[in-house]
């Protein structure tokens, strides 16, 4: 049990690279927190100092108040369980489970039955004396939660423990992870790169960009009052759509057509200084017309491209035409996600009611929840409606 | 594809191609063996096997006092020498294989440079300063530079050895509570072990066989060793051969290399670091 505190940490490798930026986070007793970010973003590294394997820069690192930065990973009493298990080959399960207590040589009676309890837990009772080699994936994952957990340490760092498993094992794993951090209560740091895990496993979500963190918040905070145009395009999937638009008055001028904006994004948006803003709307803000009644927003013609039926969902994907913005943010995200910007206009995706009656190859009525719309600033990528608070009900 | 099936033919065709084989390594081994059993009389009569074999080459070697110090020498001279370069090969194979240091490039560069050095070269250079520091024909005047070649084997060997163990299971002993040394002698250490036994048995094979530095700098039996030692084997008579009595020494020296290579061979277990990482 530990609160672990990061106060302006900075971490510059020996060859000069920055990794991590003046980090600020206040982790508080018990809670789950994850960190997530595209690849070289600084994770492993924020993890690596607070587990003491990196040493800090600059800034200061408190464990429960106290100041840590020279003290040895064996002195802060954190276990890890890393993305290659790094279990011991030459030890048995038991034995790999045993290592940290018979290391704080605790007797042997107690070390049985620790490891039996934390075998129980783990669902690895019958596994205890056979060795690393010949275990499936899943039960090493296991046994290096096991190794973490044995010793009832202040905190668990976990880094990428699930991305060797594949799909279906993960997600059992993810509940797994998720029951015995609630039944310990123990602080937990976890980096991920997997959108399910980041939104459904933590209390709050660190979402960090080259080094320095964009936002702190609970995954729905993230989710809906992303502070810029990176953090709203990393969270979510699929993705948020971006779309560049001119402010003409209250209106908005945008490829799909022009849209009226409702009061409280109207206000956000006369605060800007530049006339050209990049709008966002996530997938579920469109909806076939025809199904949605009167509600408050705006309705558009788009010729759909591509309509695919997941069942419970339909999802619509259309092109708008329209001048191309770059932004810096906008390059980094695709990166991340593989999809390659050029091409004639914006790709948009429209996550529909199954009951949709949409077309491939035809012009489709699409209602727009102009309410729910992110307007974010060109040049810095900052969400201008983001301090307007719940604006649904402007 | 479909695996080839053993068909008898192919079976009898394996089976010449390791007889061949086997054959060609052994007849020399044979062959000394058997002139080992052989009596001055029957040296050429053209047998390949003794007639009627007899052992008072081995009785006549065992009885020699200067072959007994010489064994002596080769064992305790082989085995500190095997010790001491095993020792400082594994920090040193450790901290190139882990660490950055200054200088790490130049250590590396220096041995390789040793290692390539002919030896004959240094034999006079060695024996001035022997003679001169004046451990000339003493065990250490052999013990030195039997490390010295046997440290740049002994450094490549092992390093590639401690390459292969993950660093992850390092940084993972140590954040389970292992002090850097607990980490390297209940993690790291077990797992180079068949590394460890590999280069003992190098090293020690290597110093075994010297001639070169046994022969040029000692000058008694105080620290001759067995190589050595038999090219000053003398026959009955000044005009004859001792061909029996090298023979057999020869027999009887190969005996500890067969030991030591046995013992430490079954400790070479492959692929100890699997299970290691990954699913
Ligand atoms: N030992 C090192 N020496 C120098 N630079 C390093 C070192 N380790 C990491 N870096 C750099 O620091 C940055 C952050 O690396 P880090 O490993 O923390 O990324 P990450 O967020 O964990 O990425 P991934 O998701 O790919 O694991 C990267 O730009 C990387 O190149
Ligand atoms: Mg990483």
């Amino acid at each position: 049990m530990a609160e672990i505190v990061l106060d302006h940490v900075v971490k510059r490798y020996p060859d000069g690279a920055l990794a991590v930026d003046d980090l600020n986070l206040e982790i508080r007793d018990g809670e789950f927190i994850i960190l997530v970010g595209p690849s070289g973003c600084g994770k492993s590294t924020t993890l690596n100092m607070i587990a003491g394997l990196e040493d800090i820069t600059q800034g200061e690192l408190r464990i429960d108040g106290q100041v840590v930065n020279d003290k040895a990973p064996k002195d802060r009493d954190i276990a890890m369980v890393f993305q290659s298990y790094a279990l011991y080959p030459h030890m048995t399960v038991a034995e790999n489970m045993a290592f940290p207590l018979v290391l704080a040589k605790v007797d042997q009676k107690t070390i049985d039955q620790k490891v039996g309890e934390a075998a129980e837990m783990l669902e690895l009772t019958n596994h205890l004396d056979r060795k690393p080699a010949n275990l499936s994936g899943g039960q090493r994952q296991r046994v290096a939660m096991g190794r973490a957990i044995v010793r009832s340490p202040k905190a668990f760092l976990m880094d990428e423990p699930l991305s060797n498993l594949d799909a279906k094992l993960r997600v059992q794993m993810r509940t797994q992870v998720s029951r015995i951090q609630k039944a310990l209560g123990t602080t937990t740091v976890y980096v991920t790169h997997d959108q399910t895990e980041a939104m459904t496993l933590g209390d709050r979500v660190v979402v960090m960009r080259g080094g320095i963190v964009q936002q702190v918040g609970s995954p729905t905070e993230l989710y809906e009052h992303p502070t810029n145009l990176f953090v709203g395009g990393f969270i979510g999937s699929p993705s948020m759509n971006f779309l560049p638009a001119t402010i003409e008055g209250d209106r908005l001028q945008t490829g799909l057509g022009e849209l009226t904006v409702p009061g409280a994004v109207r206000r956000a948006v006369q605060e800007s200084t530049s006339k050209q803003v990049l709008i966002g709307l996530r997938p579920e803000h469109f909806e076939d017309a025809s199904l949605v009644g009167d509600k408050p927003g705006a309705t558009v013609t788009v010729p759909v491209d591509l309509v695919e039926s997941m069942g419970s969902d339909v999802y619509a994907y259309f092109t708008v035409q329209g001048e191309q913005v770059t932004s810096g943010d906008l390059e980094d995200l695709a990166k991340d996600t593989g999809q390659d910007m050029v091409g004639e206009g914006t790709t948009v995706t429209a996550r529909l009611d199954a009951a949709a009656r949409v077309r491939a190859g035809q012009q489709a009525e699409l209602w727009v929840d102009t309410s729910k719309m992110h307007v974010f600033d060109v040049g810095s990528g900052r969400n201008l409606t983001a301090g307007v608070g719940e604006h649904a009900d402007a | 594809m479909t695996a080839v099936p053993i068909t008898p033919q192919r079976r009898i065709g394996w089976s010449v191609a390791n007889a061949i084989v086997l054959v060609y390594a052994f007849v020399p081994i044979i062959w000394i063996i058997s002139l080992s059993l052989k009596g001055d009389d029957t040296l050429n009569d053209g047998n390949f096997l003794p007639l009627n074999p007899d052992t008072t080459a081995y009785s006549d070697i065992f009885r020699n006092s200067d072959f007994i110090r010489a064994l002596v020498n080769s064992i305790g001279i082989c085995l500190i020498a095997t010790g001491i370069a095993l020792t400082l090969a594994t920090m040193a194979a450790y901290a190139i294989a882990r660490l950055e240091f200054p200088g790490k490039r130049a250590i590396v560069a220096t041995s390789l440079l040793i290692s390539m050095f002919p030896q004959i070269a240094l034999v006079t250079p060695l024996f001035k300063i022997e003679t001169a520091i004046g451990i000339f024909d003493t065990w250490p005047g052999l013990i030195l530079p039997y490390i010295t070649f046997a440290l740049p084997l002994g450094i490549y060997t092992l390093s590639a050895f401690f390459r292969e163990i993950p660093w992850e299971l390092e940084k993972a002993a140590q954040m389970d509570g292992a002090t850097p040394y607990q980490a390297f002698r209940r993690v790291i250490a077990p797992l180079a072990l068949p590394g460890v036994f590999t280069t003992a048995i190098l090293v020690f094979i290597a110093c075994w066989n010297d001639f070169l530095f046994a022969i040029s700098l000692t000058s008694t039996n105080s620290a001759r060793t067995v190589p050595a030692a038999m090219s000053y084997f003398t026959g009955a008579t000044t005009f004859e051969k001792p061909t029996a009595a090298i023979a057999a020494a020869a027999v009887v020296i190969t005996i500890p290399i067969v030991l030591f290579v046995l013992f430490f061979q079954r400790r070479i277990v492959a692929g100890l670091t699997s299970g290691a990482v990954k699913g």
